[in-house]
């Protein structure tokens, strides 16, 4: 739990988006600890996307300010979000699947070495053994790193990916859907992820909408709907059946 | 629930073998089929297996060999270039053009041939940069790009020559240059005198200029020096790798900050680049240009790079590959000259091989899916 006196790494205020005349977002407060997990519930169209893209600086907010480590990121575009830590894993994964680990973890700042102190080549074994390293730390570990991707089971990817956010230094990780589209056992895999970046003190948001990940991973959940924050539930208090009447608005009724 | 664990061990296992074993089948058969052929032609062909029929098939080889190998970083990125034919006839017709123009005013006739080598691999740089652009920066798709680029190209080349099919009539100095690469050799052989290396002497007896073998012919080396340069910046180096990364996902390379627009500019820049080459070569064996030179095999260079194993769909694929592509092809149009079998079946063989080659490269996806599928309910 965070402590009252622990500065949030990532505070977002009033953020409100605009498309037409819809409100997609509607004067979002959301405050993210370090080493915190937190979940961001909501039906389809609640904003959870809209507000990730907002952060990860995809949209740009028409109201309000997100400050990252004191920085204010509202206007920042995507890869200068990046720059400064904040990594986005979409369900697609972004990853080279017909490479394999290490230089997908390296793609696009492959290492090089001097052939014969001369000519430049990737240095394959370097990455290999660095992409070994940070899988490690995820307590992962892949028979062979020569393999490439795509003979990798779904978890096995979603692993890399958080290997490459890791190894380029990811200060918030930010997952869309990470348990969608796998199977019941590699679900499993990915929430045992999830919390081994909280150990490393590394917080994540997490987008889900399955509840029995949240319940397991999440230390604060926050549901949203038609654009509004409608509530903030700590995991101590929350229970499916309370969660759920939130996210439909069974509270609007009452 | 023991044993379940270890029967999907043992099927993760079992797919995953297979999967390796499918790549290895998938990058060895071709060399397999390429000894069967040679093994085959050398035993029922008369005059086959001699140093001077492998000699021509090489020097033969050299043009698809070139075309192909640009075409291997194009298909890599999941792309196609239809316009190297003509390109290769633009490069053949724009140099012979300026070496007699240049010969014809009484300029030496190295330098005349030096700038006909720089103006015709200049000029097929304008339609690869124009089907770099078209592609990377305009999003056009590449078969169409290059489509139009071929169309453009073909009738650039015609302009050039007036409507002409040939551009000869090269002054016999600047030909007797251009004759010494394009049909000499590093290295000959022959009788009585042994090994001569670099140029063949002049005073050659009837017998001994039959007896002439060319052990190392340059266009052959041409070829392999510039074959051998882009195997090397595929397999090794950061450009090679971001290839292959633009050809897997586009999308991976641009999250991960690649520039992919120039990567691929420069992509089709090569491919028009190895086009180039491929026609001064032919104006050097041939002293001629022609706008038709390297349009008919259009097809045979896609056809070496997808016998060679290279996915047409991108990502996957190695210049070794195209190399034995690219033989197999010439092995196949002599050979069955030499047995007398009709031209024409070499159409239906090449056909089959191509289809062989894309069945092995599916049956490897269909088990890489399968292992990664275990994997998952493994878990």
């Amino acid at each position: 739990m965070p402590s009252a006196t622990a500065e949030p790494i990532l505070r977002v205020e009033g953020v409100s988006k605009f498309f037409g005349g819809l409100t997609a977002l509607n004067k979002v407060d959301l405050e993210v600890y370090p080493g915190e997990v937190v979940a961001l519930l909501g039906d389809n169209g609640a904003g959870k996307s809209t507000l990730i893209k907002c952060v990860s600086g995809v949209y740009r907010a028409d109201e309000g300010r997100i400050l990252f480590n004191g920085h204010d990121i509202t206007d920042a575009s995507p890869s200068k979000v990046r720059e400064m830590g904040i990594e986005t894993i979409y369900q697609d994964l972004a990853l080279a699947e017909n490479l394999d680990v290490g230089a997908n973890v390296f793609l696009g700042k492959e290492k090089e070495k001097r052939l014969l102190g001369l000519i430049p080549v990737t240095d394959d074994e370097y990455m290999r053994r660095e992409a070994a390293g940070v899988l490690d730390r995820l307590d992962i570990h892949i028979p062979s790193l020569k393999q490439k991707l795509v003979r990798l089971s779904g978890g096995q990817r979603q692993a890399v990916a958080l290997a490459r956010a890791l190894y380029w230094d990811a200060r918030l990780i930010i997952m869309d859907e990470p348990t969608a589209a796998l199977g019941v056992p590699e679900q499993r895999k990915v929430l045992a992820l999830v919390k081994t970046l909280r150990e490393q003190g590394i917080p994540v948001i997490i987008i889900s909408h399955t509840m029995q990940d949240v319940m397991e991973v999440a230390d604060r959940m926050v549901v949203l709907r038609r654009g509004r924050k409608v509530a903030e539930v700590p995991r101590s208090e929350a229970t499916v059946d309370l969660l759920v009447k939130h996210i439909v608005g069974g509270f609007d009724v009452a | 629930m023991e044993a379940t664990t270890s029967t999907q061990v043992r099927r993760v296992s079992r797919s995953s073998t297979r999967a390796t074993t499918l790549s290895v089948i998938a990058q060895v058969w071709p060399w397999l089929f390429l000894l069967v052929l040679v093994t085959y032609f050398s035993i029922t062909g008369t005059g086959f297996f001699t140093v001077r029929n492998f000699s021509n098939i090489l020097v033969t080889s050299t043009l698809v060999m070139l075309m192909a190998t640009g075409q291997t970083y194009v298909i890599i990125t999941g792309g196609i270039d239809l316009s190297i034919g003509y390109t290769v006839g633009l490069a053949s017709v724009v140099s012979a053009e300026l070496m007699r123009t240049l010969g014809n005013n009484g300029v030496d006739p190295t330098l005349a041939i030096a700038a006909g080598v720089l103006a015709g691999l200049g000029a097929v740089l304008i339609p690869g940069l124009a089907n770099g652009i078209l592609i990377a920066k305009v999003k056009v798709p590449p078969f169409i790009a290059t489509l139009g680029m071929w169309g453009i190209v073909r009738g650039a080349a015609f302009l050039l020559t007036t409507g002409k099919n040939v551009v000869g009539d090269l002054p016999a100095d600047v030909r007797a240059v251009l004759r010494q690469v394009g049909n000499g050799s590093l290295l000959y052989r022959i009788e009585d005198m042994g090994l001569v290396w670099f140029r063949q002497p002049d005073d050659l007896t009837r017998e001994q200029l039959r007896s002439l073998q060319r052990l190392l012919p340059y266009p052959v080396l041409i070829t392999a020096v510039v074959v051998l340069v882009f195997a090397f910046v595929l397999a090794r180096t950061k450009f090679g790798r971001r290839t292959y990364a633009i050809g897997g996902s586009k999308e991976a390379a641009l999250r991960a900050g690649i520039n992919v627009e120039r990567h691929l500019i420069v992509i089709y820049l090569l491919s028009a680049l190895t086009a180039g080459i491929a026609g001064i070569l032919h104006v050097f064996r041939f002293t001629a240009g022609s706008p038709l030179v390297g349009e008919p095999v259009l097809l045979d260079s896609v056809a070496a790079v997808v016998i060679g194993g290279t996915d047409l769909f991108g990502g996957e694929g190695r210049i070794s590959g195209t190399v034995v592509g690219a033989l197999i092809i010439a092995v196949l149009q002599t050979g069955l000259v030499m047995l007398n079998i009709d031209a024409l079946w070499q159409f239906i063989v090449i056909g089959c091989t191509i289809i062989i080659a894309v069945l092995v490269n599916r049956l490897r996806e269909y088990f890489e899916k399968q292992q990664q599928e275990h994997q998952e309910e493994y878990a």
